[in-house]
């Protein structure tokens, strides 16, 4: 039914889909009536809370066959939701507090094609919500380069020391290596707890250190305060990598002998080969490893 | 009235009680049996360590002897939670270690555990007996080694599937020579490099233990070894072997096999790691007494699994590869017609092509021959609704259906349909269904069959279905039984759930990960829904850093007395009130 679409890093596609059959169903369904509100006046009093539905709403088909709910809302509560889902089924916002601040226009990544601003006062909304939501990832939506096969995180639903038995089995056929899971684990110094990445989703270098990057970003840079200035991408990912190609940190790995090495010195597929865990290691002790890298390659040549 | 018994009366009543539902219900008949009970309950089961801290668990229920708890949402088996998350029994075992000295047994899944932690729990606990570590970690081999030094009426140590970090050195060896109490031992989890003295450590412990009923190796135990274990431990009523592969010498075969004859209690098999099929024989002695037989660690093709199978007429569970095929499905159908669970796990799941000839025929055969199968977890490429419809007609007794066509959105072959009628017809005919996991194309069809019928389901899998919030609508409205839901890479945003806030807190827990919900939802959610933790989980840095309207990464939802948590990581936010106020 669906195809896959083109996605970025984020999972946002560059398409927007064609959605009117379920856009329709979805106008047709949020009608709130006003009658069922009264009706139930003396429901409102009991110790219920405010979102619309949060009583076993009474149903009735409509003609569409799809049940119609009849939401209810206390006396007390906020009605924002209620308010939002009007007669005309739209969906809109209401002009909350929290919404006053959001003059952020979508980062520069979403690459939709329309206009998908949602900044302050915006009543007006498209027929169908869905059609500006972001679409989710797909199979191909993972956001990195794909490699042999694009796999999905966490699809088939493997447990991982059964893949790593399979792992083992697979490398005795002559597969390639793209189509196997190899879990290893990071650690940072200084992180508090430690990453699981599979190596085997990135085909280079390259790939591998900037998503390492990301993952550890929050720590380089300690947390993100509420301004939302230095959450934006752009800015935090030239910090990071200034920190990761620049002094403090280094990437090393311990391979197959319990060695630790620096990453980058052997061949991309030498490296998933032997690759048994990885540490983002200060630079200051970091000293001693690149001779002995070297030293090694020579003595396996 | 509750005074026409003298307290001790009541509470010797309620010591036959056991079921958790059961204890739950006396403590609502009034306050004196709720008194009384609460003093006397024994063990708890926590089924998430959010929902509840240590300190309430405690206050409530000063005299356990049995504790069990849950850390993370299962979707963390697949490396869906990011390290770090949470998890972490430590508070719990130092609240516990002084409230209950007398603990006698821990059993946890999904937490994050400590070598600290492992010590405390060794000294802290005079009389402690069982501890079950599933699927956890953060462990290594020296916190094992407090275990076995210092608990000294050991029963049960149950490693299984945690990833337990080898330091080396030889923790078997701590067992104290004085240590003969253990009944069960699982360290199949373990790495597969062992020194000498970790395998002469672990013969003699299990020669010194005479009451030991479940015995699982790692693969680190040579066969040649094995036949030693077997014959010191001829009372096993549960083994996994280690590898199942060595030279084929003929006095390995023949000591094999008839240190397997000797264990004539025998009722489940696993292990078998490397099994070569000319060694599969020599368990053969066993097979007819086997309830129980896991081959999922085990490269062995169709036709010799068939073989063994047809050994193993009494069988209730098999998990095996898709090595066996339709084939040896059938024959399975035809040998084992006391089968009740099935699992078949995908040898090659990357490949572009399929490996093995498994389709739905197999299942279908399994479901017509084995008229007891009510829990099955089959992995394959290809379905039809007709297959599942003919599924429901014979098996109407499944309580467990979890079915993964390994391509995501894959239709029905034949007919190109989504497959909602097929699951369809299952949710309507198994009436007694409790756990279900989808796959295939579905569209938001399937949740209206799930809502409609799926009365007694507790546990909902869903992966890449649906088309729009109607979906989530009809499974949050319709399933009463609910517990748990976990959804990913679904079209589902907020209007369903907010439209269904209640519902959330009658569950366990809701996982959503790549889904539409929007941040603003989750914030409303969190404000209004005091008792749910509201838990956004995104990578990408702080969702305010983004619009309201962007759909949030990861969203954990759980119902809880315990409110939000403070151990949570960098990536993890909780909704609620203060974080409304302070974001806005």
């Amino acid at each position: 039914m669906s195809v896959p679409l083109e996605h970025d890093y984020i999972g946002f596609s560059s398409e927007i889909p064609p959605m009117e059959k379920t856009s329709e169903k979805v106008k047709n369904s949020n009608v709130v009536t006003e009658d069922d509100e009264e009706r139930r006046s003396m429901r409102a009093t009991e110790l219920r809370l405010g979102l619309p539905g949060s009583e076993s709403p009474e149903k009735e088909e409509d003609k569409t066959g799809f049940v119609k709910t009849s939401f209810t809302v206390s006396s007390g509560a906020k009605r924002g939701f209620s308010d939002a889902i009007d007669d005309s089924g739209k969906w809109a916002l209401t002009a909350d507090a929290d919404l006053q601040k959001n003059g952020v226009l979508f980062s520069p990544r979403c690459t939709n094609g329309e206009k998908s601003v949602v900044g302050p006062g915006m009543k007006e909304v498209p027929k169908s919500n869905q059609e500006k939501k972001p679409q989710i990832s797909t199979a191909n939506g993972h956001g990195v380069a794909p490699a042999a096969k694009a796999q999905v995180i966490g699809w088939p639903p493997i447990r991982s020391f059964r893949k790593n038995t399979m792992a083992t089995n697979a490398v005795k056929k002559d597969d390639d290596l793209g189509s196997v899971c190899l879990y290893v684990k990071v650690s940072m110094d200084g992180a508090p707890y430690l990453r699981k990445v599979d190596i085997n989703t990135y085909s280079s270098y390259l790939e591998l250190s900037s998503a390492l990057e990301k993952m550890f970003s929050c720590f380089t840079i300690g947390q993100f305060g509420s301004h939302g200035n230095l959450g934006r991408d752009g800015l935090s990912e030239s910090r990071l990598i200034d920190l990761l190609h620049g002094s403090e940190y280094v990437l090393t790995y311990e391979d197959k002998d319990g060695d630790w090495m620096l990453v980058g010195d052997v061949p991309w597929e030498m490296f998933t080969d032997s690759c048994r865990r990885l540490r983002i290691m200060k630079s200051s002790d970091a000293i001693g490893l690149a001779p002995r890298a070297i030293q090694k390659c020579k003595n396996n040549n | 009235m509750a005074y026409s018994f003298p307290v001790e009366v009541l509470e010797h009543i309620f010591s036959f009680i056991d079921s958790d539902n059961d204890r739950n219900a006396v403590s609502l008949v009034c306050k004196s049996w709720y008194e009384i009970e609460r003093w006397c309950r024994r063990k708890i089961f926590i089924g998430n360590c959010y929902a509840v801290t240590p300190r309430i668990m405690i206050r409530r229920f000063p005299e356990l002897r049995s504790v069990s708890l849950k850390g993370k949402p299962h979707f963390a088996d697949f490396n869906l939670v990011p390290e770090g998350w949470g998890g972490y029994v430590d508070p719990w075992v130092l609240a516990m270690g002084r409230a209950y000295p007398f603990l006698e047994e821990l059993r946890l899944k999904r937490m994050v555990v400590s070598d600290e932690a492992l010590e405390m729990v060794s000294k802290s606990f005079k009389n402690f007996k069982v501890l079950v570590l599933s699927s956890c970690e953060g462990f290594t081999t020296d916190g094992l080694a407090s275990i076995a030094a210092n608990c000294r009426n050991l029963r049960e140590l149950d490693l299984r599937e945690s990833d337990v970090e080898d330091l080396g050195g030889n923790w078997l060896s701590c067992f104290p020579e004085s240590c003969t109490s253990l009944v069960s031992l699982n360290i199949s989890c373990l790495g597969s490099d062992w020194s000498l003295q970790s395998l002469s450590a672990l013969e003699r412990l299990v020669g010194r233990s005479p009451n030991l009923r479940r015995l699982r190796l790692n693969r680190a135990v040579p066969l040649d070894k094995l036949a030693n274990l077997l014959r010191r431990a001829p009372q096993l009523v549960e083994l996994g072997t280690g590898t199942f592969s060595s030279e084929l010498r003929p006095d390995v075969f023949s000591n094999l096999s008839g240190a397997f004859s000797g264990c004539k209690e025998l009722k489940a098999l696993s292990g078998f790691w490397d099994a070569v099929p000319s060694h599969l024989p020599a368990v053969y002695t066993i097979c007819s007494g086997l309830t129980s037989l896991n081959l999922s660690d085990a490269n062995i093709q169709s036709s010799d699994l068939v073989k063994l199978i047809s050994e193993c007429q009494n069988l209730q569970r098999l998990w095996v590869f898709d090595y066996i095929e339709d084939s040896g499905l059938e024959a399975l159908a035809e040998s084992c017609k006391n089968l009740q669970e099935l699992r078949v796990f995908p040898s090659d799941p990357y490949a572009m092509e399929p490996n093995v000839t498994l389709t739905e025929q197999g299942l279908v055969a399994v479901s017509e021959g084995c008229p007891k199968l009510e829990s099955v977890l089959y992995f394959c490429r290809q379905f039809t609704n007709n297959a599942l419809f003919t599924i429901a007609k014979n098996r109407p007794n499944l309580t467990r259906f979890r079915l993964c066509i390994i391509e995501p959105r894959t239709p029905d072959y034949i007919t190109l349909e989504p497959l909602d009628a097929g699951f369809g017809a299952i949710v309507q005919n198994c009436k007694e269904l409790r756990r279900l996991s989808l796959s295939g194309l579905l569209t938001d069809r399937v949740f209206e069959h799930i809502g409609t019928h799926a009365k007694k389901l507790e546990m909902l899998s869903i992966a890449f279905a649906g088309d729009s919030d109607l979906g989530l609508y009809h499974v949050l409205s319709g399933c009463k039984s609910l517990r748990k839901l976990e959804i990913r890479d679904c079209p589902f945003g907020d209007k369903a759930l907010l439209a269904n806030a209640a519902k959330l807190e009658t569950m366990r827990s809701l996982w959503m990960s790549s889904c539409l919900v929007s941040f603003e939802a989750c914030k409303l959610l969190g404000q209004k829904m005091p008792r749910l933790n509201v838990e956004v989980i995104d990578e990408r840095g702080p969702p305010d850093s983004r619009p309201e309207s962007y759909p949030v990464e990861k969203l954990y939802i759980y119902r809880s007395v315990a409110g939000p948590r403070l151990d949570m990581p960098a990536f993890v936010w909780t909704m609620d009130e203060e974080l409304a106020l302070r974001l806005s």
